[in-house]
Parts: C-alpha cells; sequence; structure tokens
C-alpha cells in the first residue's frame, strides 16, 4: 500500500513540476513579446480575442451537447459551416446585398434569425435521425455516426460551394478605428455585439426557464428526469437546437467578418472549438466561453507576434494544448472532476 | 447467440477452442491459393486474353488499383486491432500511415544527400543519401511507428473513451502538419515540405530491381505483408493479449478487476496497430514512388474507419473484405461507373466527388442498422446488442 501511494504522489509531483514549466515557459513567451513589441501584441490579442467570442459559439454547441448526452457531436462544426453557406446565400443571392447600407443591416439581422432557425432545424433533424436511435447503444456507436454525418454535411458544403474557397463581399462596415496604436476593426465590435446578447440569453434560458431546468435535470440523470415527468426526447431536441442555432449565428458572423466560405471550414474550426470546450472543462458553460477565448487568445498571439510560431503551424499548437490537457488536466478549467459510472 | 458462457469456460482451458474458429492450416492454404491465382491471372493471363477483355480489365480492376487496396488492407488490419479488438476508437490512423512513409522517403532515397550510406541496396553506390534495403525499412518503419504509437498512446489511456478519439484525431493533424511544413524546422529539413520525397529506391527481390512499374512482383510482396498481418492478427486474438484485448472491449472495469493489466494491455493495442501503419505506410510509399505531405488527410483515417466497420470490427475477413471493397470503389470503382454512366446518358457528373457522401453515409447507415457489420463477429454482435434488451438506460452513461 505504501509502495503505490509513494509511486502515486511521485507521478504527481513530476506532472505538476512539469505543468508548472510549460506554464511557465509560456508566459516567458508572452512577457519577451510584450517588451519587444507592445503595440503587436495588442494588436494580436484583439484578433485573438475577436476569433475567441466565434470559437466560444461553436464551443458551447459542443457543450450543450456533451453535457445533455455525453456525445462528441462531431459534426457540429460542420453544421457552422453550413450556417456560413446559408448565410452567404441569403444575403448575397437572394437578397443581393453586397455593400454597407440600410437594407444591408436589415438583411444581415433577418439573416441572423433565419439561419439559426435553418441551423436548429438541422442539428434538431440530426438528433432525430441519427444520433436518437443510438443513445443506448455502446458509445462507440454514436461516436462513429457523428464522424459520418460529419462527411455528409461536408459533401452538402461541397455540393453548395464548390471544392474550393468562395469570397464575398461583406455587407458589414469594412473601416476601423485606432486606440493608440491599436487597429480594431468595426467589424470586431460587431461580433461582440451579435454575440454577447446571445451568450446573456442563452444564460438565461439554462439557469432560469422550464426547459433549462428540464436540460439540467436530464443532464443530471436522464432516467430520474422522465421519472419526474420531464419529455427526455423533447429536452435533448431542444438542446441541439440551441446548440445548433449558436452555430447558425457563428457561420453568418465567420462570413461576413472574414468574407470567406469553405466546405472543410467547418471541420477546422469545430476541433478548435471542441479544444476549447474541453479547455474550459467540457459539460460547463462558462468554461467553454473562457476556453474559446484563451483559445482564441494563444491563437491570435502565435499568429501574430513577432517571436511566434507563425500560422502554418496554428493548428499543430491548438492541438498540442488539447493533448497537454489531456495529460494534466482532463476536466479543464472549470470542470469537476468525474467519478465513474458503473 | 448459443450459449456463449460455455464457450468462454473452455477458452480459458484449452488451446483448441481459440482455434477453433480460424483454422490455422486452412486459411493459410485458401489464402495462398487465391493470392497465387490472382498472381498468375495479372502476371501471365491477362496479357493472352483478347482485347476486349483485357481492356475491361485495365479499366475495371486494373493491377495498380489491387496493389492499392492490399496497402488499404495492411493499414485497416492494424486499425482493426486497436478499434476492433481493443475498442479504443482511432481517429487519427493517418499519423503511423505518414510515419511509415517518411520512413521509406528517409531512408531509401537520395533525401539525406549529406551523407552516403548504403546497405543491402539496389542503388547505385554512388548516389548519395542512406540508401537501406526494403526488408530493413520495412522493419524500422514498423518499429519507428509502433514506438509512436505508445508514445501516443501513453498519456491519453488514462482517458474516457471519447477523449481518446480526439487526442488521436489531434495527434493525426499534428503529424502531417509537422512533415507538411517540415522544410525548415530549426534550419534542418525534414521532410521537404509540401514537395515530398520523390523517387524512392527500388525494391530489391533476389537479385531483380522492383521499379514503380513492376506491379506483379510488387503484388507478391504487398499480398505477403498482408498475409503477415493476418497472420498477427489472428495469432494475437487467440492469445493471453487478445483475450485481455476482447475483456476491455467488452468491459473495461469488469476487466480491470479480473487482472487484466489495462496500461500495458492497451499500448500493445497502440503498438501493434502502429506496427502495421507502418508497414502499410512504407508500401504505399514504394508503390507511388514517394512521400507527398498533402496526401495524408484527415479523410485516409475516416476511409480506414469505414473499412473496418463495413467490413465486421474485430474480424479479420470482414475487415479485409470491406477494405478490398472501399478502396477499389475510392480508386477504381468510382471513377469507372461515373464514366459509364456518363458516356452512356451524356451527363457530366463528376462521380468522384460523392465520395464523401458515400464514406460518411457508409458509417451511419452501418451503425444504425448493421452495426456489427456486413461478416459480424458473432462475440460482438451480442455486446453491441446487448443494451437493445433493456429499456431502461436511456441516457447512455
Amino acid at each position: 500500500m505504501g509502495n503505490t501511494s509513494a509511486r502515486f504522489s511521485a507521478r504527481l509531483l513530476i506532472e505538476r513540476a512539469s505543468a508548472s514549466i510549460i506554464i511557465g515557459l509560456v508566459f516567458f513567451w508572452l512577457a519577451v513579446n510584450l517588451v519587444k513589441s507592445p503595440s503587436q501584441f495588442f494588436q494580436a490579442s484583439v484578433i485573438g480575442i475577436s476569433n475567441g467570442v466565434l470559437y466560444a459559439l461553436i464551443a458551447l454547441g459542443y457543450t450543450l451537447v456533451y453535457g445533455i448526452i455525453e456525445l462528441i457531436n462531431f459534426a457540429h462544426g460542420d453544421l457552422f459551416m453550413l450556417g456560413g453557406l446559408f448565410a452567404a446565400t441569403f444575403i448575397s443571392v437572394w437578397f443581393g446585398q453586397e455593400t454597407p447600407s440600410t437594407t444591408g443591416y436589415g438583411v444581415f439581422f433577418l439573416c441572423l434569425i433565419a439561419v439559426m432557425g435553418f441551423c436548429a432545424t438541422i442539428n434538431v433533424a440530426i438528433e432525430r435521425f441519427a444520433y436518437r436511435r443510438l443513445r443506448r447503444a455502446p458509445k462507440l456507436a454514436p461516436l462513429i455516426t457523428a464522424v459520418g454525418v460529419s462527411f455528409i454535411i461536408q459533401f452538402i458544403g461541397i455540393r453548395w460551394n464548390g471544392s474550393g474557397p468562395r469570397t464575398w463581399n461583406s455587407v458589414l462596415p469594412a473601416g476601423e478605428f485606432v486606440i493608440s496604436g491599436v487597429h480594431i476593426p468595426y467589424t470586431t465590435i460587431i461580433s461582440f455585439a451579435v454575440t454577447i446578447p446571445l451568450l446573456v440569453l442563452m444564460t438565461f434560458i439554462v439557469t432560469k426557464t422550464r426547459r433549462g431546468k428540464a436540460m439540467r435535470a436530464t443532464a443530471q440523470d436522464a432516467d430520474a428526469a422522465r421519472l419526474m415527468g420531464i419529455d427526455v426526447n423533447k429536452t435533448i431536441a431542444f438542446t441541439f437546437a440551441l446548440g445548433g442555432a449558436l452555430a447558425g449565428a457563428a457561420g453568418l458572423l465567420f462570413q461576413q467578418t472574414r468574407g470567406v466560405t469553405n466546405y472543410n471550414l467547418g471541420y477546422q474550426l469545430g476541433l478548435i472549438a471542441f479544444t476549447s470546450a474541453v479547455l474550459g472543462g467540457i459539460g460547463n458553460l462558462s468554461g467553454a466561453v473562457l476556453g474559446a477565448i484563451l483559445i482564441g487568445l494563444v491563437q491570435g498571439l502565435n499568429d501574430g507576434l513577432p517571436i511566434g510560431l507563425g500560422q502554418q503551424w496554428s493548428q499543430t499548437v491548438v492541438f498540442t494544448i488539447l493533448i497537454l490537457l489531456m495529460v494534466f488536466r482532463p476536466t479543464g478549467l472549470l470542470g469537476k472532476p468525474m467519478v465513474e459510472k458503473v | 447467440m448459443k450459449k456463449p458462457s460455455i464457450k468462454f469456460k473452455k477458452t480459458s482451458k484449452s488451446k483448441k477452442e481459440v482455434t477453433k474458429g480460424f483454422d490455422q492450416s486452412k486459411w493459410i492454404r485458401g489464402f495462398t491459393i487465391a493470392a497465387v491465382a490472382i498472381w498468375i491471372f495479372y502476371a501471365f493471363i491477362v496479357d493472352l486474353l483478347p482485347y476486349v477483355v483485357a481492356d475491361f480489365f485495365q479499366k475495371w480492376l486494373p493491377a495498380t488499383t489491387v496493389n492499392e487496396s492490399l496497402v488499404w488492407v495492411i493499414c485497416a488490419l492494424g486499425l482493426n486491432i486497436v478499434v476492433g479488438y481493443a475498442g479504443l476508437l482511432d481517429l487519427g490512423f493517418v499519423a503511423f500511415w505518414a510515419i511509415g512513409g517518411y520512413c521509406a522517403g528517409w531512408f531509401m532515397s537520395d533525401f539525406f544527400h549529406q551523407v552516403n550510406i548504403h546497405i543491402g541496396s539496389m542503388a547505385p553506390a554512388e548516389q548519395p543519401g542512406i540508401h537501406l534495403s526494403f526488408w530493413a525499412v520495412l522493419f524500422i518503419g514498423a518499429l519507428i511507428c509502433a514506438a509512436f504509437g505508445v508514445i501516443i498512446g501513453a498519456p491519453t489511456l488514462r482517458l474516457k473513451s471519447d477523449y481518446l478519439a480526439l487526442v488521436t484525431l489531434g495527434f493525426g493533424e499534428i503529424i502531417p502538419q509537422i512533415f507538411f511544413n517540415g522544410e525548415n524546422i530549426g534550419g534542418f529539413n525534414l521532410s521537404n515540405g509540401s514537395k515530398g520525397i520523390s523517387p524512392v529506391d527500388n525494391i530489391g527481390l533476389f537479385g531483380k530491381k522492383l521499379g514503380p512499374f513492376d506491379l506483379d512482383w510488387k503484388y507478391l510482396i504487398f499480398v505477403s505483408l498482408a498475409a503477415l498481418m493476418v497472420f498477427i492478427s489472428l495469432r494475437i486474438r487467440g492469445g493471453r493479449l487478445g483475450r485481455a484485448w476482447l475483456a476491455i472491449r467488452e468491459d473495461e472495469l469488469a476487466a480491470s478487476m479480473m487482472g487484466v493489466p489495462l496500461m500495458k494491455s492497451k499500448l500493445a493495442a497502440y503498438a501493434v496497430g502502429a506496427f502495421s501503419g507502418g508497414i502499410g505506410g512504407v508500401a504505399f510509399a514504394t508503390h507511388v514512388n514517394g512521400v507527398f505531405a498533402d496526401r495524408f488527410s484527415f479523410a485516409i483515417s475516416i476511409i480506414l474507419l469505414a473499412m473496418v466497420v463495413l467490413g465486421g470490427m474485430g474480424n479479420v475477413w470482414g475487415v479485409i473484405v470491406g477494405a478490398l471493397s472501399i478502396s477499389w470503389v475510392n480508386s477504381t470503382g468510382l471513377p469507372a461507373f461515373g464514366e459509364t454512366v456518363n458516356s452512356a446518358l451524356g451527363t457530366n457528373i463528376n462521380f468522384p466527388s460523392y465520395n464523401f457522401l458515400l464514406f460518411g453515409g457508409i458509417l451511419v447507415f452501418m451503425m444504425l442498422y448493421k452495426r456489427e457489420g456486413l461478416l459480424p463477429e458473432s462475440r460482438l454482435k451480442q455486446i453491441l446488442h446487448e443494451a437493445d434488451d433493456t429499456t431502461s438506460n436511456i441516457g447512455g452513461h
């Protein structure tokens, strides 16, 4: 007994030490860059945070679904991509808006509602036809199904958008303002103006409404919730709708602020968003937002700082964070340690 | 569903029962006959056939497709050990394929032109670079991959199954990206970046040089490698380690309570799976005569998974059928079919672009309606449908 506990604490010690070293190195890297070129540092941070809020919208979808049925919804990122395609078609093709104008802004808000509805519907349909049947199956089955659904959605993306990237004109104003050398584009402000009310609204729904209460109860114990008279299927479908709506909003924001759509964007951003959700502690809503902003920040700093690995290593950096996190803190920053249920 | 409990008791006692499902001598005989028949057909008969028939084979089943399918079989058998036997979902198997491929690129070409090492290679002695014999590279590649399998597995084995899938996916993204950006890592050219390494050396077999177009002889090599993987898969499955894997797949907690060393067994599964990924990678590099970083995409991991799932997780023969059919559809079937349809109907549909739909569809359809695959493994079938009998556990913990 003494032997095992000694070994255990030795492992713990090594883990703690290496974790501290890694964190120390990260801070050292940040400090060196801050001293070297403060304006570039803050510029990169602004870009990073504006990416981060976008990731937050997607990450919430992962975390909501994982929280309630313990499924990594692989297809969620692709749903975001589909949202971007829908937004591009809605604004530029159906309404023909390609320049900033009052009508353009009107169409933008109309599109926000439409794209949220569109993605929510698709997400609910996926849940209804693919995941619901597998709720009692071994874990491998729904996960593989989710990967399959992701591929099917990417196929739809290829049909809709073509096999390469497509650029679009935005209806949002293109200018920027400067605060002591740091350029802040108007689109960043608009991203915040759209995202923050959505996050507040979602927090309200989950914490204050009856539906939200039902969601939390189902997440805790689906059987008990059902015995208490909660319609579990409806609650799960509602969760998927909520996640889908947020992904749709993220798709619109991405398409309008970056002006690009591509069928594989969902895969890339989806993985980043998933990493964010894990970083914050999967299943934890404020954790997902925190994780997303941190990941966005790290990515922005890595891409934009004078001493950094540069954009071509962006994905590698994010996945390295994911792997290190899994080694040192699988529960994430705000997650609670989980005990396996037998 | 016939009396699994009795079967289980016997398994632990007598070796006969273990080998019963796959009579050793029988499968080796059958496999050899089939393999040699195909070889004789492509090496000798196909040239004698009338033009129309030869043309048909050239269009629908050329020898290069056969060889490529065998590489897929080798890799799918490796993934089957991880997913089918041990029940660990690996979404980054392409990493091993890439590492194996780059082993061939490093040790069988003039890429490292700073040095001049020749050991048992067919390359001319004055050619710079590291030139080892194909067989040595095969072995080295497989061992390096197995080591990477352990490296990837070790930190992640504490995780729950779905996290594990994501971490392997992360490795499957990182490693190709390292090769893709590897032109200048601290001033060192690791992988020649997006240009890739080409050509690789010819294979030396009985003093013959097998270049990229000696498909018949390379077929013999590839089919023997596939046979080796089948042999390894079947032998390990019947042994102590294989039974430990199956136990982990079926109930991890119960297995650990019964004294199955979880860490060791899982690491072994990763190592053996990666081993075959390395063999497949080296073989593929000689097949396409080079390694190219942009080929190692996530889609490869998913296609491999689709092969395993379609054929039947855990059943070697099912996986082989799945791998052969999907790789045929992917490389020849879909384009050839599209060509035929387009020329017959005068349409212009890009059929190969439907492969995303096809593989995604296969995964979803199989999981919804036939979870155990086309050629199911009897034991797995029971587990996959076990939960269907109860209605209580709706959350799926």
